[in-house]
């Protein structure tokens, strides 16, 4: 092997937790190379969606973890409190399970972190989790000497129970594909807080939990969500690509249906970062069979936080495994993102 | 945000309608020449990105051969411009550069490598992000500058403001015009038109080609970067092949007159003085680098550091390179398909050829976009 090829494989990157296919690949090479040597009933490491469900009686425990290293921790629109609580909510809700049970939160600090902005993320915690209707019910603190981690790291996880699991990878030919808003947001907006771009805009995060969205998409027509997936790191692109992968169809997705706000289009196109790639943490990827897909939108529409719903895809029998962009001018793959997105150089 | 719904409704680059009845004029072009290939080239990794973003390679006429030239800063920087770079980052000064620079492969490894291993180096969005760093540093920061003239401008700003002392350039700028006639006088090239870069020749001017037109016997056509702008540059340059017109046509011209920026052209050559020097894969190209002038050289790395290449060349250069195609590609004379690295050793997690680095890059472009894969008509 080359220095260069021995430098890339024998060091962890920062692709490695971007989300993408980096990510899925470390995954299944370190952490899932005896994933079923204990069997269970249930969906379990192998199956990499947003959680586990394991089978309880008549009903299925459906479980979650996450952590959060967010820098800065404050952005625009929201906090790394809120992130790690909505995140968490939303890992579940993405399985089905919109009323969780219960929260764990651990936080690991730096020496020297600052108690007021301590305090800041413990109020955004648990204004978070008023919205989601949701507490956390345990929890544990750490700190670590300066220098040993960049200023604070929190992990969440939940529980929640349920009669029927919705995983990322039922998607059928003709499902019809469903976002509960636009696209983009938290990407652009830390992206451009982060490297100080000195944009003056508008863009905040999208960041909420989105249990109750999530809920009423569920009960407004029975059976009828194939599918879901929050469109986070890697954005809506890895999302749709991980969806396709496991369900064996094929996407197509209209470009022009997706909803994504001016200023993310602005900020996306100066930095030559495609919105499709920036991370979402309030919206989510929904397969919806093609005779409810109007109702289910409609059904998101009347919630504050779907109110930019729209069905911007299908699903197909042919390609499996693909997803392909109708530009309105022609068609491509939709690419998927590679690590960290940078900006273009010209 | 009202002002800039009204600037969107205004401006209609982006209508497929008019796309649609642009791609069936430029086919009824195309075969109205009556043979094919028709091969024209472009020479902008920008021009590359919109046609893929767009996906409009699923719409040009069969007949038509669109090649990407040596149009992608990153690519064309040759190795040895990289060594210089991973080699002061190793002896200790901070290395800020554009994102694609750092994984772009050298002899031995790539900026990223060294980062791993403990060198600082950073990406920038800009040169200025570049100085203000330094002005907050004490260290010393050396700023590894890529890009064609459009973005030497911006270097060239910065050094003639007085950047801080602890502040420095290594310069890899290139300069396109030189190339564009190493690659239409290559024997296997078989282009007969060029497509040329808007924003470019927003700076040099148009009539920096009428030279090449004449000289070379074949048109040159301005665009843009819209979707529309580069069907209409392509409509027109078809038209001119057509009718054996070797001239230069300006489709840009809401950016680019005749004469260019002047002022630009002129604080670009009171700070860069062109050389020779190679282009990675294409060729030796006169006047195709652009390096400090020798007033500026207290603001040049190369004379600031003894840059010691040595060391890495202790290490074995990658075995894979030697099969990589990279420099056919960006000649225009294969295409990504053609490279039996693409898309199986060679992938965007693990590059082994610059195209495939940067998101100006063929093979990435082909890679993540599908290059000209049939993906159906539109219902």
């Amino acid at each position: 092997m080359s220095g260069s090829a021995m430098a890339r494989d024998g060091r962890i990157a920062l692709k490695h937790g971007a989300g993408g296919r980096a990510m899925r690949d470390l995954i299944r090479q370190v952490f899932l190379t005896d994933a079923d040597s204990v069997p269970f009933e249930g969906i379990g490491p192998a199956a990499m969606d947003d959680g586990a469900a394991l089978k309880l009686g008549d009903r299925w425990l459906v479980i979650t973890t996450d952590s959060y290293v967010i820098q800065p921790p404050f952005f625009p629109g929201g906090d790394i409190g809120r992130l790690a609580i909505a995140g968490t909510v939303n890992d579940l809700a993405m399985m089905g399970a919109t009323e969780p049970l219960g929260l764990t939160c651990a936080v690991v600090l730096e020496e020297g972190f600052p108690r007021r902005g301590l305090e800041r993320i413990q109020e955004s915690m648990r204004a978070a989790c008023r919205q989601a209707a949701a507490s956390v019910v345990t929890g544990d603190t750490k700190v670590m000497g300066r220098g040993e981690l960049d200023g604070i790291v929190i992990n969440t996880a939940g529980v929640a129970l349920v009669r029927q699991v919705v995983t990322d990878r039922g998607l059928k030919p003709g499902d019809r594909i469903v976002v509960t808003g636009t696209i983009g947001d938290h990407g652009l907006a830390v992206m451009a807080c982060r490297h100080d771009l000195g944009l003056e805009t508008q863009l905040l995060s999208d960041v909420a939990p989105l249990n109750s969205l999530v809920r009423a998409a569920l009960e407004c027509t029975p059976d009828a969500v194939t599918a879901m997936k929050d469109p986070t790191r890697g954005g809506l692109a890895s999302a749709l690509h991980e969806m396709a992968d496991k369900s064996g169809v094929g996407i197509v997705i209209d470009q022009a249906a997706i909803p994504i706000r001016q200023e993310v289009r602005a900020a996306s196109e100066l930095l030559g970062i495609d919105p499709l790639h920036a991370a979402n943490e309030g919206k989510a990827v929904l397969g919806v069979r093609a005779a409810a897909a109007e109702a289910v939108v409609a059904a998101l529409r009347r919630h504050p936080l779907g109110a930019d719903a729209a069905i911007i895809g299908t699903c197909l029998a042919e390609r499996p495994g693909i997803v392909i962009l109708d530009t309105g001018f022609g068609r491509r793959l939709l690419n998927e993102p590679e690590g960290e997105p940078l900006p273009r150089i010209c | 945000m009202a002002d800039q719904d009204l600037l969107a409704g205004a401006l209609r680059f982006r209508d497929p309608a008019t796309a649609r009845l642009m791609t069936a004029l430029l086919t009824r072009l195309v075969r109205e020449i009556g043979r094919a290939p028709v091969s024209v080239m472009h020479v902008c990794g920008s021009h590359e990105q919109a046609i893929a973003k767009y996906g409009l390679r699923a719409v040009f006429p069969r007949e038509l051969d669109v090649i990407m030239g040596p149009g992608c800063p990153v690519c064309v920087t040759d190795m040895p411009e990289v060594d210089e770079a991973v080699a002061l980052a190793q002896q200790g000064p901070r290395i800020l550069t554009y994102g694609d620079m750092l994984r772009v492969a050298g002899s031995a490894k790539s900026l990223a490598d060294a980062k791993a291993e403990g060198a600082s180096v950073d990406v920038v969005y800009s040169v200025a992000q570049a100085v203000r760093i330094a002005r907050e540093s004490d260290e010393q920061c050396v700023f590894f500058a890529s890009g064609f003239e459009t973005t030497a401008i911006a270097t060239a700003a910065v050094i003639e403001a007085g950047p801080p002392v602890n502040f420095s350039v290594l310069s890899a700028h290139k300069y396109i015009p030189p190339v564009m006639e190493i690659v239409a006088e290559m024997p296997e090239t078989r282009v007969e038109g060029f497509l040329a870069a808007g924003h470019a020749a927003t700076v040099t001017g148009w009539g920096i080609f009428e030279r090449f037109v004449q000289r070379h016997e074949m048109p040159v056509v301005v665009a843009g970067f819209e979707p529309l702008d580069i069907l209409a540059g392509l409509v027109r340059l078809v038209e001119l092949i057509r009718d054996r017109r070797a001239e230069v046509a300006n489709m840009y011209p809401r950016c680019v007159t005749r004469e260019g920026n002047r002022n630009a052209q002129r604080l670009l050559w009171r700070v860069f003085k062109p050389t020779g020097g190679r282009w990675r894969g294409i060729a030796h190209v006169p006047n195709g680098n652009l390096r400090l002038r020798d007033e500026y050289a207290h603001l040049d790395a190369r004379k600031r550091f003894r840059i010691d290449l040595e060391r890495l060349w202790d290490l074995a250069p990658p075995s894979l390179a030697q099969s990589c195609i990279c420099g056919e590609i960006m000649a225009g004379v294969a295409s990504p398909n053609a490279c039996p690295l693409f898309g199986r050793q060679c992938v965007p997690e693990n590059p082994v050829g610059a195209c495939m680095v940067s998101s100006e890059g063929t093979c990435r472009i082909w890679h993540e976009y599908g290059g000209h894969l049939d993906l159906g008509a539109r219902e």
